[in-house]
């Protein structure tokens, strides 16, 4: 009985726990990349005691992968140094650390996952609670296999009507980020609901979870359903039978209607996630960097839409254009069907899978003075390089358009013509 | 007693320490670089002891846990602001790094003014005004991580059941 976080910590306490009590529970997965397991490791060498289930460790390089410099080469080597003598089975480097989280078949619903990078709440868009630690708290753990928390208190984000052409779900998102202000959810869980969820492929839902980090959500949770299962059945390599829990005469804090029908391309603009405009209030702006990629955008289907726009045409000519996408398998597969070359030719360069420059370390760092348009999720002073800098966030489309017209630009006028 | 350094609403990881500093996890390292975009003079001329002041939503973005060990490598006493962004909230319990919730505090000290902590009972003294502050009592079970001096400390002795 309750909300969907509700559920799925009751089923994992074996007794029915409401918002407010504190549980500690044994969690399925602890994912930690090359950012934040060293200390980690730190944090497990101080505490002197043995991983409790090494195979619960999911350790990624995506970061700063292959290193950038010599001292992200020595914390690399550190890491796979503890990964040999610790045996740690589970290491990859295919991509985002969240996106192969989803492709290798980690992330069912029901399941819990605690990341050590804040952006695990992606995993919500599969029924599963995901949710962001810091370094310590993984080292904790890895050595316990349990971690603490506070049954949070619920906002429902329903979502009705159809989105208009040219609007793709990182516009509602940026939307309902506007309405609720970065501290909107602040230790609560966001849960996503409505005939606009229902009706969503799965790689759009994706983008609600991973997002609802950025109004201060403690997870973004969106009920598994059939299309839950299939996604997973073929596009990953977890198997059914799965168990969609749902919300059961749920109590919400706060509901926040929201008709989707009525929106047009959004755009968070600098400095802040929540500070939220239409298109139409910052086109023409000229934009030096364009960045389609990252665990909120850099799946097939978004490069797939940014093809469309940049088939045949060339991205303005003082405007880098840098395409990353979230994985290797998706690399092969935007590869295979030929989108790579669409944006080669139209003069993008293709970035290594990964973070890439959503870091500010690697793959397309901002000079002061210069204005991005990325795909991200979070546009913070200095993200990606310089603090005079300045990041605007929008969909894959509208970065599409905005390259080729150097300037804000709305995708609706490409995708009709 | 320590000067209150004050900062605005929705303070985040990058602005507390920007991403390319965290090459090192020696607190008193990255100290040195602690708010160093925002506010340079911090680093520069903060006394041990001094206080943080932060407003709504404190430490929100990354879940690093280079901003909370860079603050307490400043040897901040304490930091004090209206809310905190959730991994931060967890992160500075777990290292160690005091925190007090108290929205009327965050609200009423300037820079500058001088500053007094009780943590255990949650007062804040504000001694330039004259005025005193009761901080959101921390749970039963962050007391306790908080009194071992965080979780590293606390597992060294205690199973984790021990928190409950």
């Amino acid at each position: 009985m309750g909300t969907l976080v509700e559920e799925i910590f009751s089923r994992r306490a074996g007794r029915t726990v409401q918002a407010g009590e504190i549980v500690l529970l044994d969690v399925d997965y602890i994912m930690s990349h090359d950012n934040t397991t060293p200390l980690a490791i730190k944090a497990l060498r101080e505490i002197g005691k043995p991983i409790k289930d090494k195979s619960k460790l999911v350790i990624h390089f995506d970061h700063a992968y292959p290193a950038p410099n010599l001292l992200a080469a020595e914390a690399q080597k550190r890491i796979v140094d503890f990964m040999k003598e610790q045996d740690i089975q589970n290491f990859y480097h295919q991509g985002v650390c969240h996106q192969v989280m989803i492709e290798e078949g980690y992330v069912t619903p029901g399941r819990i996952i605690v990341g050590g990078d804040s952006h695990s709440n992606t995993y919500g868009a599969f029924g599963a609670f995901g949710t962001g630690f810091g370094s310590t708290e993984i080292g904790v753990a890895w050595v316990t296999g349990k971690a603490w928390f506070k049954v949070p208190e619920s906002i429902l984000v329903n979502l009705s009507g159809s989105a208009r052409p040219g609007v793709c779900s990182k516009d509602v998102m940026l939307y309902v980020a506007g309405q609720l202000g970065m501290d909107g959810a602040t230790y609560r869980s966001l849960e996503f609901g409505g005939p606009y969820i229902d009706a969503l492929p799965q790689h759009e839902r994706i983008v609600f979870s991973n997002m609802s980090t950025e109004v201060g959500a403690k997870c973004g949770l969106i009920a598994a359903d059939q299309t839950t299962a299939a996604y997973l059945e073929s596009m990953t390599k977890a198997r059914g039978p799965f168990e969609l829990l749902r919300p059961v005469n749920p109590r919400y804090e706060r509901v926040l209607e929201v008709d989707v029908s009525q929106l047009g391309p959004q755009v968070a603009c600098h400095p802040d996630v929540d500070h939220v405009k239409t298109l139409e209030e910052v086109e023409g702006l000229p934009i030096d960097e364009v960045f389609i990629g990252t665990c909120t955008n850099g799946r097939y289907e978004d490069l797939e839409i940014a093809a469309a726009i940049l088939k045949g045409r060339q991205v303005s000519r003082f405007t880098r254009t840098i395409v990353t996408p979230a994985s290797v398998a998706i690399y092969q597969k935007a590869a295979a069907a030929g989108l790579l070359e669409i944006f080669q030719n139209a003069g993008c360069t293709i970035g290594v899978v990964g973070c890439g420059a959503c870091i500010g370390r690697h793959g397309g760092l901002l000079a002061p003075g210069e204005r991005a348009f990325t795909t991200m999720n979070r546009n913070f002073i200095g993200r990606m390089g310089s603090p005079e800098a300045e990041i605007y966030l929008g969909s894959p489309a509208a970065a599409a358009a905005t390259a080729i017209a150097g300037k804000i630009a709305d995708p609706r006028d490409y995708l009709s013509s | 007693m320590g000067k209150a350094w004050k900062f605005g609403e929705n303070l985040n990881t990058d602005e507390i320490i920007p991403a390319r500093y965290n090459i090192t996890i020696i607190d008193t390292e990255l100290a040195k670089n602690v708010f160093c975009e925002i506010k340079p003079e911090y680093a520069r001329s903060m006394q041990p002891g001094d206080v943080v002041v932060g407003g709504m939503n404190f430490g929100c973005g990354s879940s690093r846990e280079h901003a909370p060990i860079a603050i307490r490598g400043s040897r901040a006493c304490c930091v004090v602001a209206a809310s905190f962004a959730r991994i931060f909230f967890r992160n500075a319990i777990n290292i160690g790094l005091p925190i007090l919730e108290c929205p009327s505090a965050a609200e009423d000290i300037d820079e500058g003014d001088e500053v007094e902590v009780e943590l255990d009972s949650g007062l804040i003294h504000n001694r330039t005004k004259g005025r005193s502050y009761q901080a959101n009592p921390l749970p039963e079970f962050v007391l306790k991580i908080a009194e071992a001096g965080g979780i590293v400390n606390f597992l060294k002795v205690h199973d984790i059941e021990d928190l409950l």
